[in-house]
């Protein structure tokens, strides 16, 4: 869930207030937008995606709001850092910066057969007439 | 009521891949397009966090036939090997016109990788498309009711513009629905906008509906946070003593998804994924990043530590059901109406189970091509009638059909989700606990539609609540009459697929829910073919 918008670093643009999919947000009175609806925040954190100022804190948990101590998020490495990790803190596009996702499909069938390969050897390694827990 | 704000040949209603695909395509078919969506186009929706695959198979007819072969084998005689053709070959012809818009990257072989794409840059590209070809996006426009002419026919929509605070109105020659499948909020990413309201709207202005007994799927993520699911793939399971379970894989479907219910259902399950492949520990960040963050920014190591996972309902999203589609233009029963995406009944190319995202993006996008051409054909055609008078036909949190009064939302959605999103309700569906929840849920309905009257920002969410208790009952009462199991749809009181089970069952009304099975197909004034 949404968890702080950091004022001195946030240039009022709304960018954030806009591309909020649920509604969390309203331009606030001094410039910074105001967290008015938390409970409509989905921790999809494409608020801090679209924020062109790293300005924004999404919290882990989407199940209730999180407090937070500012100093030790701006001392971390996270904010900001799914911008960084998506590739848009760059202006332009950069080359290939999507080359591996192609990956995607293979590596969630690689997964599958682990797993399956996994339960057909257990299956086998089970005596006869012990059942299954489940 | 006043006059409307705008005027238009073709007025799209939502806002994520189907909804855009749409409104390109009526664009260049010719239309004015007008795309109202609850959110914003770039981030609405389910596609925007995901990293949709779409069904992709060379054009070497054995290929593609021996794909739909397989696949509708698995759609337990629902499917339509038509439209299953159809979609492979548009899906393959139309991403490559993302090219300009998206960065489309490499694959293994070193040429250009069409068919998987990042939501966030998906919807971003498809959005700068929309822009281009014409389409006027309104974001943070929630529509809360269809208007119709008195023919019954649709002549546009109104909502209420969030960010500005107002009412808009718009007039149409034609809409297409694309407000996406219904979650019941669980938590599933991405879902809290898929409340079913497309299905309400339409169903107020006469529209069926066909498949929502096909509703029961889930998805498994971290306990405190919906991610996707790449992740846990190879995962090892645990219970609260720290003793492993005996989870059947991934791929065995339904009996994955009874014995992680049932250990859910006895206390916390922790998953392991030590053994999740190398090259996804090494490149995940690059491939999801969004995946990561949820465990970074509480102190759990992904791959290394022990956590808590459960199970988030998809509904109708990964779930089948949806308006009742009546020819290859998307169009719905009710004239001037189409439908695309997760809002129409994905039988034709599904089935009876959901068959991941691979088949459900080519879907969205192919549904929502046809369904924008068929509307601006429609639009084009028989002019936008603005002078003809419409009325708006919502009802249920708008116009009460008693007395004005208190509805505890809260309470309703959580009955809602104790019906739809129970694992033992759902995984185990019978007669008698079906018949219970539909009590429950219409109690529900009739609490809503009787009594509630809301005012300007409070309409939304009150609509939203209203279209989850009618999505919930028609899902409800597909599901008792479907006397049998068939793919998703499993009832331990009729465990046999029934041989003359192979019909579409449809569903629909408001006051009165009905079902009956689909005998022939319907009979409307056609749209001629829309690709």
């Amino acid at each position: 869930m949404i968890a702080h918008i950091f004022e001195e670093l946030c240039t009022g643009c709304n960018a954030c207030v806009s591309a909020c999919p649920t509604h969390v947000l309203d331009p606030g009175p001094t410039g910074t937008p105001l967290i008015a609806r938390p409970d409509q925040c989905q921790t999809c954190f494409m608020c801090e995606l679209y924020c062109p100022a790293d300005a924004i804190y999404v919290g882990a948990d989407q199940r209730g709001p999180e407090v937070i101590d500012p100093d030790s998020i701006r001392a971390s490495s996270q904010l900001g850092r799914l911008r960084r990790d998506y590739d848009w803190a760059e202006s332009g596009e950069a080359p290939d910066k999507l080359a591996d996702f192609w990956r995607l499909g293979p590596l969630l069938m690689e997964g599958s057969e682990i797993a399956a390969k996994r339960y057909a050897q257990k299956q086998a390694a089970t005596p006869a007439g012990s059942t299954a827990r489940s | 009521m006043s006059p409307p704000d705008l005027e238009t040949d073709v007025l799209v209603i939502g806002g994520g891949m189907a909804a855009a695909w749409a409104a390109i395509s009526a664009a260049q078919n010719g239309a004015a397009v007008v795309l109202a969506d609850k959110g914003f186009v770039g981030t609405s929706g389910v596609t925007a966090t995901a990293g949709p695959g779409h069904w992709w198979v060379p054009p070497d007819p054995s290929l593609r036939e021996a794909a739909i072969e397989r696949r509708y084998q698995t759609s337990f005689g629902l499917a339509d090997r038509e439209w299953m053709a159809r979609i492979i070959d548009v899906t393959w012809r139309t991403l490559p016109q993302l090219t300009g818009y998206y960065p489309f990257a490499s694959g293994a072989d070193g040429k250009t990788y069409y068919p998987g794409v990042r939501g966030p840059e998906y919807m971003r590209a498809l959005r700068r498309y929309a822009i281009e070809s014409g389409v006027r996006i309104l974001d943070h426009h929630p529509t809360l009711e269809l208007l119709a002419h008195r023919d019954g026919s649709v002549a546009g929509a109104s909502g209420y513009a969030r960010l500005e605070r107002r009412a808009w109105s718009a007039r149409a020659g034609a809409v297409v629905m694309a407000t996406g499948g219904c979650a019941f909020r669980s938590g599933l990413i991405g879902s809290h906008n898929n409340t079913g309201d497309g299905y309400l709207m339409a169903a107020e202005a006469g529209a069926e509906l066909s498949g929502m007994e096909f509703s029961v799927i889930y998805s498994i993520s971290p306990a405190w946070n919906s991610t996707r699911t790449l992740p846990y793939m190879a995962a090892r399971f645990y219970d609260a003593d720290g003793v492993e379970l005996d989870i059947p894989p991934t791929m065995s479907g339904l009996a994955h998804h009874r014995a992680l219910a049932s250990a859910l259902m006895n206390g916390p399950v922790s998953a392991d994924l030590v053994d999740a492949p190398p090259v996804l520990k090494e490149k995940l960040r690059h491939i999801q990043p969004a995946s990561l963050a949820p465990f970074e920014r509480r102190g759990v190591r992904l791959f290394e530590d022990r956590f808590e996972v459960k199970l988030f309902g998809e509904g109708t999203i990964r779930g089948v059901g949806g308006l009742r589609i009546i020819d290859d233009a998307c169009q719905t029963t009710v004239r001037g109406l189409f439908a695309a995406g997760d809002t129409a009944t994905r039988e034709h190319v599904a089935g009876a189970t959901s068959g991941g995202g691979a088949q459900n993006s080519a879907w969205a996008l192919t549904s929502g091509l046809a369904a924008g051409a068929g509307a601006a054909r429609l639009a084009t055609r028989g002019g936008r009638r603005e002078g003809d008078r419409a009325l708006g036909v919502g009802g249920a949190g708008l116009r009460p059909g008693g007395s004005v009064g208190q509805v505890d939302e809260r309470a309703a959605v959580e009955v809602i989700q104790g019906q739809m999103l129970a694992y033992d309700k759902a995984l185990w569906r019978n007669r008698e606990s079906l018949e219970r929840s539909r009590t429950l849920l219409d109690d529900v309905w009739d609490e809503i539609s009787a009594h509630r009257r809301a005012e300007g920002l409070d309409q939304v969410g009150a609509r939203e609540t209203a279209a989850q208790a009618a999505t919930a009952r028609w899902c409800a009462a597909a599901a008792i009459a479907r006397d049998e199991s068939r793919g998703m749809h499993q009832r331990v009181d009729a465990p046999q697929t029934l041989r003359d089970g192979d019909r579409r069952l449809l569903v629909g009304g408001l006051d009165q829910v009905w079902t009956r099975y689909e005998t022939e197909p319907a009979r409307q004034a056609p749209v001629e073919p829309a690709l």
